[in-house]
């Protein structure tokens, strides 16, 4: 098992896609972490000082000023910890909830199974975008309404994963032989199954922290997310709409910040993908 | 006759989706803090005027009671009518739609156009230069917020180098609508002047659109290509002699083509969300921009109707690709 983690590890390191990903999500958690040292202007997330409005990048607002005078390097930098609260706790409750339910499905098989299936056929019948803001907008726009918006609708995508993963290793030998030296079910799920489809959770994890960003930088879009004047994103871009093409510096920066972010989760998800587990994607395509 | 087994039995199963989607729309919009009716009849309603609002909407009745009522005007097509234009909902959407579904068409057509020979192409090239920067060009695809790639496009292409139309569907007040998609009907009339302008007006949200589907189908066609390659028969293929070229026209395409083909189904889905925002940014007057508008104006009725709507397209569009899956690949029917 050890020379096996030390092989990934070493394979992870050659691997220059999951090594850039892991590069930048790194800088981005840097960057949520020190945003009141590292930003330039830490008080103009909340201070407004609209003499100096829409000026163009220059040696002292790096990424130029927008519609209230504030920094825009500064307000992305703090936008960052919004992003990855957002995407952390959405994830975590999406994880909680949905590695369970597809574990507990996929063991029993039968009707737990049919259970599942159908419920999940329902949620995945809408795209998530959609549902989410009408769940978001019913809500009313914050951060927290945000995040359960994105968790309500993206748990059947991992109940499905968890379940078609489960079921595939359901029928090896040693879960049988687990199974016929009496272990308990839940001791079978937890300590035989759950070990051996962890590889394909974390690949999702980090693709499913990337869609959870891009989704929740179009609710800030649609004016669903935080309410301003806190530094979201999406939300920045959409302010931005009114001041093209003379502020182009506006809508840039945050674009680039979203863009850079989820790309670090999608090649840091391909990567972990190529080294921990090359059958998951077939596995996907198994499903139904 | 496996194959007309899975049709009957999706069909089947498409009844009870739709009315498990209708329950949980109706539990969204039930769980909303504000009293719809309040909101209705606006600030300075007194109490009386409150409850005969209630009583004509039905929401004086119990909860089971107001979801057969609503199951009722959903089965017969009534949607409500919108709080802020006054008109059907469902009546909009029918006049919104043919505008979605041609800029989908058109999402559609580019990016299976550019995806698919492309995806061949980097798997038959694997690891080269043009394999690896499309790597990178597939993965930054799928990065990028539509939103804002919209507005880049915008700025790029209608404000700073004045090629492409800012926004709306077309100049003037286009053709009279026969079929409603603007090019067909343009087509129809034989009006030149009106295609032309369709059509530039499509291209900037059309490439919007396409750009994560296209990835995705790169993706994918690459990767089913790669698996057929060093599969047996395609081992064997090539000892016997068998042109390369041939082999891969003939054997590895349309094995690889299956597993796209099943793909297309989920990229619709990709394609009416990216439509919510995509419409806004390019004004475009479809399903989505009404959509958004309806968020803007806490229009619950319209969003409700939207998400019926959506949902309900989603559902047939799998429906079509299961089917043609099964047609398309015999070992589906064995």
């Amino acid at each position: 098992m050890k020379t096996g983690w030390r092989q990934a590890l070493s394979k992870f390191v050659r691997d220059r896609a999951a090594l850039i990903g892991s590069v930048i999500i790194l800088g981005l958690i840097l960057c949520a972490i020190f945003a009141p040292y590292l930003a330039p202007f830490p008080d103009d997330v909340y201070e407004f000082h609209t003499s100096n409005r829409l000026r163009a990048p220059d040696g002292v607002h790096y990424f130029g000023t927008d519609r209230m005078g504030s920094d825009v390097l500064s307000r992305i930098l703090f936008g960052a910890r919004i992003t990855i609260m957002i995407a952390v706790i959405a994830i975590s409750i999406t994880v909680a909830i949905g590695v369970p339910i597809g574990l507990i499905a996929g063991y029993y098989g039968k009707w737990p199974s049919d259970a599942l299936m159908r419920v999940s056929d329902i949620f995945l019948a809408i795209p998530q975008v959609v549902l989410a803001i009408a769940i978001a907008q019913t809500l009313g726009p914050s951060i927290e309404n945000v995040i359960l918006a994105l968790s309500a609708t993206y748990w059947p995508f991992w109940a499905r994963l968890v379940y078609a993963e489960t079921r595939s290793v359901k029928n090896e030998i040693f879960i049988e032989s687990a199974i016929a030296l009496g272990a308990p079910p839940w001791r079978v799920m937890l300590l035989h199954v759950l070990p051996n489809i962890a590889s394909a959770i974390i690949v999702r994890t980090s693709i499913g922290m990337g869609n959870t960003i891009l989704t929740a930088a179009i609710l800030g879009f649609l004016g669903l997310g935080a309410p301003p004047p806190a530094p979201e994103w999406g939300r920045m871009i959409a302010e931005s709409r009114e001041f093209l093409p003379e502020a182009w510096w506006y809508a840039t920066a945050p674009g680039l910040a979203i863009f850079l972010v989820v790309m670090g989760f999608n090649l840091l998800g391909d990567g972990l993908r190529d080294i921990l587990d090359p059958r998951i994607r077939r596995a996907a395509s198994r499903e139904e | 006759m496996r194959r007309l087994e899975i049709i009957v039995s999706r069909l089947a199963w498409f009844v009870p989706t739709i009315v498990g989607l209708l329950i949980i729309i109706f539990t969204i919009s039930h769980i909303i803090p504000t009293d719809p009716v309040r909101v209705l009849a606006g600030d300075n309603a007194t109490q009386e005027q409150l409850d005969a609002l209630r009583k004509e909407y039905g929401y004086d009745k119990p909860l089971p009671i107001q979801f057969i009522n609503y199951l009722k005007d959903v089965a017969t097509g009534n949607l409500g009518i919108s709080i802020f234009t006054k008109r059907p909902i469902s009546e909009t959407m029918w006049h919104r739609l043919p505008a979605t579904l041609e800029l989908t068409f058109a999402a559609v057509f580019l990016s299976v156009l550019f995806g698919i020979p492309l995806g061949v192409l980097s798997a038959l090239k694997r690891n080269s230069l043009f394999d690896h920067v499309l790597r990178v060009i597939t993965v930054s695809g799928l990065a990028v917020a539509s939103f804002w790639l919209a507005m880049e496009l915008q700025f790029l292409f209608s404000m700073n180098l004045a090629v492409a139309p800012l926004n709306g569907r077309i100049s003037g007040f286009g053709p009279d609508p026969i079929t409603g998609f603007f090019v067909i009907d343009s087509l129809l009339i034989w009006d030149m002047e009106s295609l032309r302008s369709a059509l530039s007006h499509m291209i900037l949200p059309a490439i919007t659109l396409a750009l994560p589907a296209a990835a995705t189908i790169v993706r994918f066609t690459r990767a089913g290509v790669l698996e057929v390659i060093n599969s047996n028969f395609v081992l064997y293929e090539r000892a016997m002699g068998i042109p390369w070229p041939l082999i891969v026209w003939k054997y590895v395409l349309r094995n690889a083509l299956i597993s796209t083909v099943t793909q297309i189904g989920l990229i619709f889905g990709v394609f009416l969300s990216g439509a919510v925002v995509v419409e806004t940014v390019f004004d475009w007057p479809g399903i989505g921009a009404y959509a958004v508008n309806s968020i803007l104006q806490s229009d619950y009725k319209a969003i409700m109707g939207f998400t019926i709507w959506t949902g309900a397209i989603f559902l047939i569009v799998n429906l079509i690709t299961d089917i043609a899956h099964t047609l398309i690949d015999p070992r589906s029917s064995q």
